[in-house]
């Protein structure tokens, strides 16, 4: 019940704190530069140059606070020691460089970022294509989005629900294990299987993600001109055809959009390891090596250095994907 | 020589039909245009020869062979359509190679192709670029390039010209004239709901309405001899004055007298039953003048508007009792005045009598 009224509270404090500020930023910038009066028109001028600023300012406030001075603080921390006290110059790079829990995990993360993504916009681009094309098309794209609803935990228990293996002379309750018993197989202990057990990790994270590049992908697709398509039935093309040479080149954009993003939340994949194995197994990946060093290892000087090694992965591929959603104007 | 043969055309989107019986005989070589108020159904018609619409009344025969059920890329066809549908991706080569490429001609064709069709359109110097750096005339020209590429029997063109603006669009329409006296074989079908490129490309116009043929004929013929009052008042610009009157006069020579009272006297016969109906007297806008002081006229009404082109003066006046305006089409700058009564007259020859909608020259 306290929880509940702090959270009322705080929503109420935040919308009117908001409107508060930008009403009566406003309102005060008006009455020192009144638009009117025999310096009307310079008030205006200076007016105007001001006032983005009052609209800027919290979020760039609050951006400062909360994004860059953690990076540089991170900087700072990378050259300091596990308890952040006394400068060790570059001895966390080095051994960042020499330690095979970070080598997994960065080979790990590689193999993530070359499966995932590209599964997750294949199976989002067959999908798109397909539900297009069906009468309970919608129904099916609603069953097929419905997993972004869920948490990556959520996921992450869902899974290991179906990954689930009982000991000798239980009965096995796992999806996966049920169904090669069915077939007569043997039973496994499907996460510890080094090293397919990173592959699946990796289909929840792809049963997530197909549904935000088919929902994306496919208004891409029904934005193409549908003359385009008619024109390449015309001119002989086999729908397999229009499909390569004609629809995917068009929304080649998206594409790399749809890939990029995913991409980058990849590169930050955290929860699904830490519920489903921990990194144990093989499957250890940076944003959860970084969170074992923080918070189990309690060396702030090993975490920030898997930090920053992942804001510098990151970061260039945002930039492009900023550039080439701006080109595309989504 | 491929000809186009429809015989009982028709089309409907389930319960509703949009096109019904549809018989067209089209010449190999003939350039037929297609005309019609929007939602008329000619576009669909023309889906339809072309095999993007499904046909679901009538055979269809091109070349004489029925196609109702050949996919459009074995009909020997090809379609320009009105927002060019260029391949965005690809350069202007490219849009032209891709039937030929799928095809899989050789390159040597293809190149020889794409070349000859590059210089009829004056496309040479642009064949690198992508159609988002071209303008709207180049990029119409594109689209016709890759229509020519095909060699077609048949050209179909959705409306070509009207995304383009006006100067444009009287060019291109000269380029397409000039592109079918340089391909006399081939046959070209043509969709417009502008009766201006109708009566300046066509061989044949065919003016559809309500998803129906109106008429069949050469420009001429329909603006001289329209077989019905929508014909007349759809062919020519502005449309032509359609005067209520009552036929008092029949025999080989028709009496036709106007309510005001004015009478006048058709060379058209009439048969003897239709002794005192109701008829509609059909005057073209540039067939009224000014009555000679002395002589009856017509029409003697107030103007209402008088807008002076410098070449003509369009002049709407209305007689008493009507609705809608009398348009008359005088000559150079007319000395008419607001409100002043004007004497209008035109040639008995040239005027049309329709009765229930059909014109009673016919037969």
């Amino acid at each position: 019940m306290e929880q509940l009224a702090f959270a009322s509270a705080t929503i109420v404090i935040g919308i009117f704190g908001c409107v508060a500020w930008f009403w009566g930023s406003n309102w005060l910038l008006d009455r020192a530069l009144p638009p009117r009066g025999p310096h009307a028109g310079r008030n205006i001028g200076r007016a105007a140059r001001v006032r983005p600023w009052l609209f800027l300012g919290p979020a760039v406030l609050i951006l400062g606070v909360y994004l860059v001075w953690p990076v540089f603080l991170s900087i700072w921390l990378s050259l300091h020691d596990a308890a952040g006290q006394r400068f060790v110059g570059f001895d966390n790079w080095r051994w960042l460089i020499a330690d095979g829990k970070f080598r997994e995990s960065i080979l790990n993360n590689l193999m993530w970022l070359l499966v995932v993504p590209a599964a997750s916009t294949l199976f989002g681009l067959i999908a798109a294509s397909l539900t297009d094309r069906l009468r309970w098309g919608d129904l099916a794209k609603s069953l097929i989005f419905m997993p972004m609803a869920i948490s990556f935990i959520g996921a992450s228990v869902i899974w290991k629900f179906i990954y689930d293996f009982r000991g000798e002379g239980q009965a096995q309750i796992g999806l996966l294990n049920a169904v090669v018993e069915g077939f007569g197989g043997n039973p496994q202990t499907w996460l510890t299987l080094t090293p397919w057990n990173n592959l699946m990790l990796m289909a929840v994270l792809i049963w997530i993600q197909t549904g935000f590049a088919m929902v994306i992908l496919s208004a891409a697709l029904r934005g193409i001109p549908e003359e385009t398509i008619e024109a390449a039935v015309l001119d002989g093309a086999s729908p397999l055809q229009i499909f390569f040479k004609i629809k995917v080149p068009q929304i080649w954009g998206t594409i790399a959009v749809v890939w990029t993003t995913i991409t980058i939340l990849v590169l930050k994949v955290f929860d699904i390891v830490l519920a489903m194995t921990n990194g144990q197994w093989g499957t250890q990946v940076l944003a959860n090596l970084m969170f074992d060093w923080m918070f189990r290892g309690n060396d702030t000087g090993r975490a920030s250095t898997v930090a920053l090694v992942i804001m510098l992965l990151v970061t260039p591929i945002m930039i492009w994907n900023i550039r080439t959603a701006r080109r595309e104007g989504m | 020589m491929a000809g186009v043969e429809l015989h009982g055309i028709g089309k409907s989107y389930g319960e509703v039909p949009v096109l019904q019986g549809i018989d067209l005989d089209i010449a190999g070589g003939e350039f037929v245009v297609f005309v019609g108020p929007s939602g008329c159904g000619k576009s669909t018609l023309l889906r339809m020869i072309a095999g993007l619409e499904r046909i679901t009344a009538g055979t269809l025969h091109i070349d004489g062979q029925v196609v109702n059920d050949v996919p459009p890329a074995q009909r020997g066809i090809a379609m320009v359509f009105q927002s060019y549908a260029l391949y965005p991706h690809m350069t202007v080569r490219e849009n032209m190679e891709f039937a030929l490429k799928i095809a899989r001609k050789s390159k040597a064709e293809i190149a020889a192709a794409v070349d000859n069709a590059a210089r009829i359109l004056q496309l040479t110097p642009y064949l690198d670029r992508l159609p988002k750096a071209l303008s709207g005339g180049q990029r119409q020209r594109v689209a016709i390039g890759r229509a020519i590429v095909r060699d077609p029997k048949v050209f179909l063109f959705d409306e070509p010209l009207s995304n383009l603006d006006a100067a444009l669009r009287v060019a291109t329409r000269i380029e397409i004239a000039q592109l079918k006296e340089r391909l006399p074989g081939r046959t070209m079908i043509y969709v417009t709901h502008d009766q201006i490129e109708a009566m300046t490309l066509a061989d044949r116009i065919v003016v559809l309405n309500a998803g129906g043929i109106a008429q069949v004929g050469s420009p001429l013929d329909l603006y001289e001899r329209p077989d019905n009052e929508f014909v007349a008042q759809f062919i020519g610009s502005p449309a032509m004055n359609l005067l209520p009157a009552v036929l008092v006069g029949t025999g080989a020579e028709s009496r036709v007298q106007l309510p005001g009272g004015a009478e006048v006297v058709l060379p058209l016969a009439t048969a003897a039953a239709l002794q005192g109906q109701a008829v509609k007297l059909g005057v073209r806008p540039e067939h009224l003048d000014l009555a000679a002081p002395g002589t009856p006229a017509l029409i003697e009404a107030p103007v209402e508007v008088a807008e002076k082109l410098g070449d003509v003066t369009v002049v709407y006046v209305t007689m008493p009792g009507e609705a809608e305006a009398v348009i008359a089409k005088l000559p150079g700058t007319a000395p008419v005045a607001r409100g002043e009564v004007l004497r209008l007259t035109a040639d008995p020859a040239r005027m049309h009598l329709f009765h229930e909608g059909k014109s009673l020259r016919r037969g």
